[in-house]
């Protein structure tokens, strides 16, 4: 049922390009190419303006995705897809080929102008059946035009590696051939088209190798801070650093003295959506001359009506909110948990910290307005919605504007934002020339939109059996939904609570209160997950020590107790298949040595999920003198269908340590309005001597696949800190984790 | 403003630039050879890391005063010899035969770093390893299979 790690297939080095391309009709003629052009169904986790706006962009252009079979036998597969390290250029062509039988060395990614937004784990999920489809469908037609001028059978024929055989003639005839012939021929309904039986995959289920690894590794590898254009100037900006501050006054006279620096202005802020600082850019004939430059200004500050804001007043106003009742509960009922009749009862409160997403290129991007037109070159997670901010700051027609995806150091959210495309039009209103607006680390660290801090109260009863009778949860945190709901619509709700637990608990109840701030807050890798997911499995811990049983165990006995049953929430789906989760479970378990000794300072812990997939991990853990070593992280996966099992293994391994990163070192802290942390001396995140072994598995599963990207988000976090349990006897519930924790 | 005479990958090249103008600008805004990366500018990320007559140093504290006379090899010159480019190095074989980046973006400079390694500890343990590389930051903490590819490049220069 499992697979161990498979080593990675052979080298195959193929250049991904990046050119213009028109989508027109659904079999549309593009150089002699056969083409299918079809429609990918987007995943968000929110509805926000990246979905309307990519909505309106979306009008009068049907498809989003198209595959292109040449005469010369190569198929092109046009994306609109962003690639920022998920694999999703090798594991989406990798559906297309596997239904039409191409040849795997002749297949090509192309990234389309006209570019969804990527994030929420969905790609592979969201394209699986839609690129079958339009793989089917290309095999469909080709065997169709082969048979016909065979005059024979269609149900004769067979296809590999982008051929047509008719093995009882020994005939076979090249996908390239037929091309001319197949542009003529009716496409299949993709809603009936046959697909391959999943037993005989050849190619999704096989590791492979992903296409723009070599250039990755040779610096060829062209990243948003890579573009470089004849004539080009850079810009930085000057920002308040307090949230909401603007410039009183400034002398550009330095500035401008500073070899190199062409211009001094400023750019006004945005409000609501766009949420820019406004300041003072410097525009200059390299990076370094406009920092140069930004260096020499003389700025007045207003610092604005937040600047006594603190993490210290943030904490104090979330733990004034627990001793309250909540401002927003799940249910009106009235029933007081205090009366469930329960054998034990079990309190905590969990903390954790603002977060940035430091990605390691810093937020950038590149713009040329001439003549009524503006061509954007952007690392974007979504080009359409940034295509409508630009042409709305330039007063241009979107069909004026052009945005150019470019690879991506790092998305985890951030780069979903409409702040640096704002003030990149700012900009270029200013400057004739192309003009590519860096950010220094320090303005990404001081200028992110931060993964929410916040607070909760957890309570929960057991019974004289232990199974878990009540179960309730106070979230007190500055809420996403108070960045981005509409001014003077927002209302407290339940939207950044978990779902309800998987183990059954007849009694569960929800709390919210939301904590007002400045400091702004966005999608970070699985978003609310990231700091639900670890208070859920952390507090199921608690109960299972409380109850007196072995965690693993614990978990295990609930998960097969009957269903309560109840009516479920209309956006809650089908509920998880608990058979799946005890699965996962019982493999992390074995693989890790469950149960059996470890020795002194060292422990493990266990975690499980279901959101993204079904994931089960085991931590093992070191703490000595104070100091916590993660040594071993053994995780079990089902998440269906495995595409590309590298790929896959590589978003887990990325997420769990990325995760790991946050916990154990990363907080962003508020004091006078502003950050503290400016750069990675004062910002610490993961690196090498603490990275542990990781060992992953996966069940065999053909079940629709599920996205492994933020998957193992919720699981590290409560793995490891169930296993410092184990170690030490103490139990850490505020991040980042500290042996000497202090809640004061 | 001065000129700098500079050896880049096996060629000789002039820049006017500010004595002060860290090495990395001087590469990638006024050379255009962007393989190598800027990630923070104070040295603790590692993303800059090329090598200055063999040793790998942070080209963001580098100025091109300090590089006047010194040989620089960047990524793109890595697998060079006698500036042509005879085939990857392999520490580029390894990265790529274990799969290691994801963004990629961090990867030039942790090759830099790891080469440097290997040209000093062609067996390195996994401490000195965690010793080297700790300078190199990787957001998608490609850390593990970063670890694998350096043995994996050390057995294959060994054999």
């Amino acid at each position: 049922m499992k697979t161990k790690q498979e080593q990675v297939g052979t080298t195959t080095q193929r250049k991904i390009s990046r050119r213009a391309f028109l989508g027109t009709g659904a079999a549309a003629a593009a150089g002699g190419a056969l083409v299918i052009g079809f429609t990918l169904r987007r995943h968000f986790h929110n509805v926000d303006v990246a979905d309307e706006a990519a909505g309106k962009v979306a009008v009068g252009n049907p498809f989003d995705a198209w595959v292109h079979v040449q005469p010369d036998g190569s198929a092109e597969l046009v994306l609109a897809q962003s690639e920022m390290g998920q694999g999703v250029y090798t594991a989406l062509p990798m559906l297309l080929a596997e239904e039409a039988d191409l040849d795997w060395q002749r297949v090509r990614v192309v990234q389309s102008e006209f570019s969804l937004g990527t994030g929420g784990s969905g790609s592979v999920m969201s394209n699986y059946l839609p690129l079958r489809q339009a793989g089917a469908m290309v095999r469909t037609v080709m065997i169709a035009t082969a048979a016909r001028q065979w005059g024979v059978a269609e149900s004769e024929c067979t296809t590999l590696n982008s051929e047509v055989m008719h093995a009882r003639s020994s005939r076979r005839v090249s996908y390239g051939q037929l091309v001319p012939a197949a542009r003529a021929m009716p496409l299949p309904n993709f809603k009936t088209v046959k697909l391959k039986d999943p037993a005989q995959f050849t190619l999704i289920g096989k590791p492979t190798q992903h296409l723009d690894i070599p250039d990755k590794c040779t610096g060829a590898a062209r990243f948003g801070l890579d573009v470089r254009l004849p004539g080009m100037v850079y810009a930085v900006i000057a920002r308040c650093p307090t949230f909401g501050g603007t410039p009183a006054k400034f002398d550009a006279t330095k500035a401008l003295a500073v070899p190199g620096v062409l211009q001094v202005f400023e750019i006004p802020a945005k409000g609501y959506r766009i949420f820019t600082a406004g300041g003072i850019a410097v525009v200059a004939t390299s990076t370094w001359a406009a920092m140069q430059g930004r260096k020499a200004l003389q700025i007045t500050w207003n610092r604005g009506p937040h600047s006594t804001e603190s993490t210290d007043m943030l904490r104090a106003q979330m733990k004034e909110a627990l001793a309250h009742a909540p401002a927003w509960t799940s249910d009106t009922e009235g029933v007081s948990l205090d009366n469930v009749l329960a054998s034990r009862r079990v309190e905590s409160v969990y903390e954790f910290p603002f977060l940035a997403h430091a990605c390691m290129e810093p937020m950038n991007i590149t713009a040329h307005l001439r003549e009524g037109r503006c061509e954007v070159w952007a690392p974007s997670q979504a080009a359409d919605a940034m295509r409508s901010v630009i042409a709305k700051e330039l007063e241009l027609a979107e069909s004026s504007v052009t945005v150019h995806t470019t690879l991506m150091g790092g998305g985890f959210g951030r780069r979903y934002q409409y702040d640096f495309p704002a003030e990149v039009a700012q900009i270029a209103k200013h400057v004739e020339v192309p003009v590519q607006l860096v950010w220094t680390r320090e303005d990404d660290m001081t200028h992110d939109f931060y993964r929410p801090a916040g607070m909760r109260r957890m309570r929960g009863a057991l019974d004289t059996h232990g199974n878990i009778v009540a179960w309730s949860d106070h979230l007190a945190d500055v809420p996403l939904s108070y960045q981005w709901g509409e001014p003077g619509k927002r209302k407290p709700d339940g939207s950044e609570l978990p779902g309800r637990p998987v183990y059954p608990i007849a009694q569960v109840r929800m709390g919210f209160t939301p904590i007002e701030s400045a400091v702004p807050r966005a999608w970070w890798r699985s978003v609310e997950t990231s700091f639900n997911g670890l208070a859920v499995e952390c507090f199921t811990d608690e109960l299972a020590h409380a109850a007196g049983e072995d965690p693993y165990r614990f978990r295990r006995r609930l998960l097969q107790l009957p269903e309560i049953p109840r009516v479920r929430g209309k956006d809650e789906g089908p509920p998880p298949d608990r058979n799946r989760l005890i699965a996962v479970l019982d493999l992390a378990a074995q693989m890790a040595g469950w149960g059996t000794s470890l020795g002194p300072h060292r422990g493990r812990g266990i975690a499980c999920t279901t959101n993204y997939a079904y994931l089960a991990q085991v931590a093992e853990v070191t703490v000595e003198n104070d100091t916590i070593r993660v040594d071993r992280l053994v995780t079990a996966v089902d998440c269906g269908q495995v595409v590309n099992p590298n790929g896959a293994r590589s978003q887990l391994e990325g997420g769990m340590l990325f995760t790991l990163s946050s916990i154990l070192k990363e907080a962003i802290t508020i004091r006078d309005g502003a950050v503290e942390q400016q750069n990675f001396d004062d910002y610490s995140v993961l690196r090498m001597p603490e990275a542990p072994a990781l060992e992953t598995w996966f069940v065999e599963s053909h079940a629709a696949p599920h996205g492994l990207g933020e998957a193992a988000v919720g699981l590290t976090g409560p793995a490891v800190a169930n296993a410092i349990f184990a170690a030490t006897g103490k139990r850490l519930r505020r991040m980042p984790f500290r042996m000497d924790e202090s809640t004061a | 403003m001065a000129q700098f005479p500079l050896n880049v990958n096996g060629q000789s090249r002039t820049i006017e630039a500010d004595g002060e103008m860290p090495l990395l600008w001087a590469l990638r805004d006024l050379l255009r050879l962007t393989g190598t990366k800027y990630g923070c500018g104070i040295g603790m990320c590692g993303a800059c890391t090329v090598h200055l007559d063999g040793t790998a140093v942070r080209s963001c504290q580098t100025t091109v005063a300090d590089a006047r006379g010194k040989k620089v090899v960047t990524i793109e010159g890595l697998g060079l010899e006698r500036g042509k480019q005879v085939a990857l190095h392999a520490v580029q074989r390894a990265w790529i035969a274990e799969q290691v980046p994801q963004c990629g973006y961090c990867q030039s400079g942790q090759i830099m770093s790891a080469a440097a390694l290997l040209a000093n500890k062609p067996h390195p343990t996994d401490s000195e390893i965690d010793d080297a590389m700790t300078g190199n930051i990787c957001r998608c903490a490609t850390y593990f299979r970063i670890r694998k590819a350096i043995h994996t490049a050390a057995q294959e220069m060994r054999a």
